[in-house]
């Protein structure tokens, strides 16, 4: 149960070359730049690129070859695009049903109106719409076309900053409750660390690489590893609360993060997200200290980051962290691969 | 207004009805073809449905009653098939009528699905319509306006052309006499007043004809 994807097409000033192995499951990200082909592989995954040459199978059916282009109406596929592109000519309801009538699937109109918040705009027009509703209804529609692998192109791209926050939450829930896979196009690592489980790295038309999020998050050798918002991310079970000092307290392999309270049952798996400028290192364990999260980690590599500053991979048990400290103080710990430290984290967020 | 008069009237209401009916039926795919083709051909075609926007009507119809008649291939065939030959009949009225007034259909249906662009259709594929399908029921209701346009525009311009109906269907009373052709014949008679009648009639429905479209599709800010 994997999409495995080889594509060509060659433009003047674009090559897509791609070579790649995705999940059948989970929230893959597709991540890159823009102009770096991102886009142009989804699309070519929907069919929608008849010049893209290759070859294309999920879960063991093939879509396309040199010999077979199975059209994009018969591809059993939801697609999002940046902009809702809602039909202007049909209300909500009708907007809802045109993928349902034609293909239908496991889940109703109602099932996905409840899942998105928008049975109050059903007999709307889409006009008078929030973009943040257009979007919504949007992800409806393409969730009722029942579709085996549903592909996303930035949703949120297009969005102001409220809109953006209002979707995500639905997109989690929606994550959470359906077991379609998902390939969701996206520049923003926030997204890609808040939903995705596997991540795709695109660099101008390449594969740059390909793996767990949290593992490509934190590999020193990839762009997403480096600068003033890298960040790691660790999945984590909810262990218990206390409720008077209105704290969580996550505990996963490498050890126990206490974070603000959130409402939610122990024993949940969490993703929590920590920035690595919020991680600083300590050779001996800090004695008296305000700092309430530090776990003992591991030196695994050490890279440079931008002027005098240095990025640090740490382990924790099988997480992996990234701290960004000065190049001075590497050389005043003496910091090495293979060094015990004790990593002080200042903030936690958690992304449910 | 005589018995003749009438008569023109209602088969130059006929002949607008059928024609209008054909070049919707005939002008929508090739302005599909036009809007959304790649092929080199493209150009061609559309310079050659926009010819008559440019001939003078007697050219036109210079040419299809060549093709039409005893030594022409639509000539050859018509006969063959024992329809006998279309020159000043109705039916080849109908025909020349058709291919005069195309471009004013096709044009502004062509537009309208040019501004649709690619977005819906793709978005419809995505949810599973054929391309069938999704011409139907995504691009048809969205070019509405434009359809509404090139119907008004085609009736119009059938009741009101003169040049191609002389050369192709000459004079000839319930047959191919039309209201333009009538009205000539008035004045060639100095029959002013009768001449009046259908003139200051055709001015009316035209000034109507256009503000309807004006109204129901105004022009873009």
């Amino acid at each position: 149960m994997s999409i495995l994807a080889e594509f060509r097409l060659d433009r003047p000033n674009f090559l897509l070359d791609i070579a790649v192995e995705m999940p059948g499951k989970g929230v893959t990200a597709i991540f890159g730049k823009s102009g770096s082909g991102k886009t142009t592989l989804l699309r070519a995954i929907a069919g929608l690129e008849k010049e893209v040459k290759g070859r294309l199978s999920v879960s063991g059916k093939l879509w396309q070859d040199e010999k077979v282009f199975l059209p994009v109406h018969k591809r059993p596929i939801g697609y999002v695009f940046q902009e809702a592109s809602l039909f202007p000519h049909l209300d909500v309801r009708k907007n809802l049903e045109f993928g349902y009538r034609r293909r239908g699937g496991r889940i109703s109109p109602e099932q996905a109106s409840e899942m998105l918040g928008i049975e109050p705009l059903l007999s709307r027009s889409t006009e008078g719409l929030s973009g943040g509703e257009r979007q919504r209804v949007a992800i409806a529609r393409a969730l009722l076309a029942g579709p085996e692998l549903l592909l996303m192109d930035e949703p949120m791209a297009s969005l102001d900053r409220d809109s953006k926050r209002e979707i995500l939450p639905w997109l989690e829930k929606m994550k959470r409750e359906l077991e379609i896979p998902v390939l969701y196009v996206s520049h923003s690592p926030d997204e890609a660390a808040a939903l995705a489980d596997h991540l795709v790295l695109i660099e101008q038309g390449k594969v740059q690489a390909s793996g767990p999020v949290s593992e490509l998050m934190t590999r020193l050798d990839l762009p997403l590893a480096h600068g003033e918002d890298a960040e790691s991310v660790i999945m984590a079970a909810i262990e218990s609360h206390d409720i008077e000092n209105h704290l969580t307290t996550v505990s996963f392999p490498g050890g126990r993060l206490h974070l603000p309270y959130h409402e939610i049952v122990p024993g949940k798996m969490v993703r929590i997200r920590i920035l690595a400028k919020d991680v600083s290192l300590a050779l001996d364990p800090a004695q008296r200290s305000s700092i309430l999260n530090i776990l003992p980690a591991k030196v695994e590599e050490i890279a440079d980051d931008g002027p005098g500053g240095a990025m640090v991979r740490l382990s924790a048990g099988d997480a992996k962290l990234l701290s960004r400290i000065t190049r001075k103080s590497v050389h005043s710990l003496s910091l090495a691969p293979g060094m015990k430290v004790h990593a002080q984290i200042k903030g936690i967020a958690l992304l449910k | 207004m005589n018995q003749e008069d009438i008569g023109a009237i209602r088969l130059t209401l006929e002949l607008a009805t059928i024609v209008t009916l054909l070049l919707l039926l005939a002008g929508t795919p090739i302005a599909w073809w036009l809007a959304k083709s790649g092929s080199r051909f493209r150009n061609a075609v559309g310079a050659l449905v926009a010819l008559p926007l440019v001939l003078p009507p007697t050219v036109l119809g210079f040419y299809l009653l060549l093709l039409m008649g005893p030594n022409g291939p639509v000539g050859h065939f018509t006969e063959a098939m024992g329809w006998g030959l279309l020159p000043f009949t109705f039916p080849g009225l109908v025909l020349a009528s058709t291919l005069y007034s195309l471009p004013f259909v096709v044009q502004p249906i062509q537009n309208s699905f040019e501004a649709i662009g690619r977005r819906p259709m793709e978005v419809a594929a995505t949810l599973g319509a054929s391309p069938f399908d999704s011409f139907l029921k995504i691009a048809l209701p969205l070019a509405k306006p434009g359809l509404v346009t090139a119907a008004i525009l085609g009736f119009a311009h059938t009741v009101g052309e003169f040049g191609v109906v002389l050369m192709i269907g000459g004079n000839i009373p319930d047959r191919t006499r039309v209201i333009s052709v009538q009205i000539y014949n008035h004045v060639e008679a100095l029959e002013y007043a009768q001449a009046h009648w259908l003139a200051g009639g055709m001015m009316a429905f035209s000034f109507i004809a256009l503000l309807i479209l004006y109204t129901f599709n105004p022009a873009k800010k």
